[in-house]
């Protein structure tokens, strides 16, 4: 256990913007401008988000006008509206474009609320849902499934095909963080650095056998399998979005309880047992919630990098690292981030689709590099 | 609290497979004629007006029928005839777009079994739109059978039989004669020097390369694995085959003899290369039998760096 002490000393130094404020890490000294200027932000950001939605709702290949798109809604629910529209309009709206939509909201508030749970317990800027091998497991199951689903005889394979890659990623997600989990657990207690030590561990490993995959696969399956990385909601239905609801609905459920506790254990884990928080209890739930919650998101829609990273930051560039505004503010900035990057992929070069992966980051780090630049810049006026 | 956690794992594992599964595929009545696609469903075509069509050899295909102009947009991979580039481009399809197919208006979407994501096929029938599969194996076979299928569905079974009678006579045309020797080749496909990749079995290439007569030296393994020096030496090929692009991104006949191992060997010491057009030989549509025939010639031509083969 040598090598563990420096990394953990050296952790200790990279602790999010703001740690090291007692004020801001301590709940009861907050004082009421701070929680009044959360409430604007995180309504703001609602509104943003019910912006970005309607807009992703009324805009895509096929035309439909906004009056035409509240006329198929309120038929929907029994209303007669005056506009008229066509069958296959009404089709995709609820069909293909709504469920879409949803499901970037959905996927993009888990991945975020994720990334600032795990960015809270490893007490790490750069902790990421990645970080407990749920991407990489994941990555490896929808390996396994793409080039080897097609050895699977008959009957089986036909009902594998259209599910089998999602069940398969999702297991694999679960799989391996279980795993990360478990070698990080000696006895009762469960060792932060260990668990980041065996996940990078654990990632190389399933690299290695996605790699593996790769050499076996042919040029159909190398294609989807390259597509699958770089991430895509096109998969988006119904039955999927039922599938992933409760599980970021989980998560964000269990915000206002995790969050205090997440805020203690800013202070150092020694500090917060002492405060009287269950350190051991609050690891297991963050890390089965993103578990779970990452582990969905991904299963339907491939690797969606960055936005578990780096929304957490934006949030807390926004309003500080309080968990108890945090949490939400990712959830809201997320759902913003992708539903907006998913317009793009899916009209900027329509007929055809750009991978969301790649515009997820495209569109995200110029954004954050700026505020970054900026909150440096009055960080030094100011001292 | 671990037991809890495995048990809410499991429960979702039995969960996830009955959100996504896939709506199971109606067939249609069988009034008309339908025509059955590789996932078994009956198609019943009423309307060919506008097509889209997915996979280089199904767009060629429907072009050779004389249907080209109903082809409202095709995908990133048909590339032949040259009209089809001016058409709205629908990009690869085993990444398509549900919405952006749609919003084409089709009354028809041929497509390759392999089109995708899973969830685009079931959300374009939804709407109400035809959707034939075809196979998409590298066999003479599937390529007659996507053509007659096609033809069919499209009420083109006359021309279907031309393209096919031709396509066989080709086929038979290339077929070497009895008791002539096949020439060692070594298929290779490259993306630029450090990306040379090499066929081995299951593979299009090796497919064609049989059909015209030649054998693969590589035996060893399925699919397009990194070219290695030894192996290379080691298969002693007697003619080098590679696609004109690839060719090209090596910088011709010299730039490819400079990869590792390949002027060590017959083919590369008599410079016996012979420069493909992959998009009409790989793809398996309606020219298959002429690029074969022309591969064929080009394997027993006694010039060396030949480019005739398979050059449009």
């Amino acid at each position: 256990m040598n090598t563990a002490l420096p990394l953990s000393a050296s952790l200790d130094v990279v602790l999010p913007e703001g740690a090291t404020d007692p004020g801001a890490a301590a709940p009861a000294a907050r004082p009421a401008a701070a929680r009044r200027r959360a409430v604007v932000v995180l309504a703001g950001l609602a509104v943003v988000l019910g912006g970005v939605v309607l807009l992703a709702v009324g805009i895509g290949a096929v035309r439909i006008a906004p009056a035409q798109v509240l006329a198929i809604l309120a038929a929907h629910v029994g209303v007669a509206l005056p506009w008229e529209y066509e069958v296959q309009q009404a089709l995709v709206l609820t069909g293909i474009r709504l469920p879409r939509v949803l499901m970037g909201v959905l996927v993009g508030a888990g991945l975020a609320v994720s990334g600032a749970y795990l960015q809270g317990l490893f007490r790490n800027p750069l902790a990421d849902p990645g970080l407990i091998g749920v991407s990489s497991g994941a990555a490896l199951g929808a390996a396994s499934m793409i080039v080897l689903g097609a050895l699977v005889p008959g009957a089986m394979a036909s009902v594998l095909g259209a599910f089998g890659v999602a069940a398969a990623a999702f297991a694999g997600g679960l799989a391996v963080a279980l795993l990360v989990y478990r070698l990080a657990t000696r006895g009762r207690t469960t060792s932060v650095t260990t668990m980041l030590l065996a996940g990078i561990a654990l990632n190389a490993l399933c690299g290695a056998g996605t790699g593996v995959l790769v050499l076996l696969s042919d040029d159909g399956q190398l294609r989807d399998l390259t597509f699958w990385t770089l991430g895509s909601l096109g998969g988006a239905t119904w039955g999927a979005l039922a599938v992933v609801a409760p599980l970021v609905g989980a998560a964000l459920l269990a915000a206002p309880r995790l969050a205090r506790a997440l805020n203690v254990m800013l202070l150092g884990e020694a500090e917060a047992r002492h405060l009287g928080v269950n350190t051991e209890r609050t690891k297991r739930r963050v890390i089965a919630l993103a578990a779970l919650t990452v582990g969905g998101a991904t299963a339907v829609s491939g690797l969606i990098g960055f936005v578990g990273l780096v929304v957490p930051h934006l949030g807390r560039l926004l309003l500080g690292p309080d968990h108890r505004v945090l949490v939400p503010a990712s959830a809201l900035l997320g759902a913003v981030l992708l539903v907006a990057a998913d317009l793009l992929a899916r009209t900027v070069v329509q007929p055809a689709e750009i991978p969301i992966g790649i515009l997820t980051a495209l569109a995200g780090a110029p954004f954050f590099l700026a505020l970054l630049l900026r909150r440096q810049r009055t960080a030094w006026s100011a001292s | 609290m671990m037991r809890r956690w495995m048990g809410w794992m499991m429960g979702w594992l039995v969960v996830l497979p009955m959100g996504l599964q896939a709506q199971p595929a109606t067939s249609e009545p069988a009034t008309s004629e339908p025509v059955r696609g590789v996932d078994g469903v009956a198609t019943r075509v009423e309307d060919t007006r506008r097509l889209v069509t997915l996979g280089g050899a199904i767009t060629e295909i429907v072009y050779a029928l004389g249907l080209g102009d109903r082809v409202v947009a095709a995908d990133a991979s048909s590339l032949y005839p040259p009209d089809v580039l001016e058409k709205p481009r629908l990009g690869y399809y085993r990444q398509a777009s549900a919405e952006g197919i749609l919003a084409q208006r089709p009354t028809l979407v041929v497509a390759p079994e392999g089109l995708g994501p899973p969830a685009v096929i079931e959300q374009l029938r939804a709407a109400g739109v035809p959707v034939l599969l075809l196979e998409e194996a590298h066999t003479v076979e599937a390529a007659v059978h996507r053509i007659r299928t096609l033809a069919r569905a499209l009420g083109r079974d006359a021309a279907g039989e031309q393209i096919v009678a031709r396509m066989e006579a080709e086929l038979a045309a290339a077929r070497p004669q009895q008791g002539a020797a096949s020439p060692r080749v070594l298929f290779i496909y490259a993306r630029g020097a450090g990306l040379v990749n090499v066929a081995g079995r299951a593979t299009a290439a090796d497919a064609v390369i049989r059909l015209a007569g030649g054998e693969n030296v590589v035996t060893a393994y399925e699919g397009y694995r990194p070219l290695t020096a030894e192996a290379a030496v080691a298969a002693a090929p007697e003619v080098i085959v590679v696609p004109q692009r690839g060719l090209e991104s090596l910088g011709g006949v010299d730039g490819l003899l400079r990869q590792p191992g390949l002027a060590l060997t017959p083919a590369g010491r008599q410079r016996r290369v012979v420069a493909v057009d992959d998009a009409l030989l790989l793809s398996f549509g309606p020219r298959l039998g002429e690029g074969v025939l022309r591969l064929s010639r080009a394997l027993r031509s006694e010039r060396p760096a030949g480019e005739e083969g398979g050059r449009r």
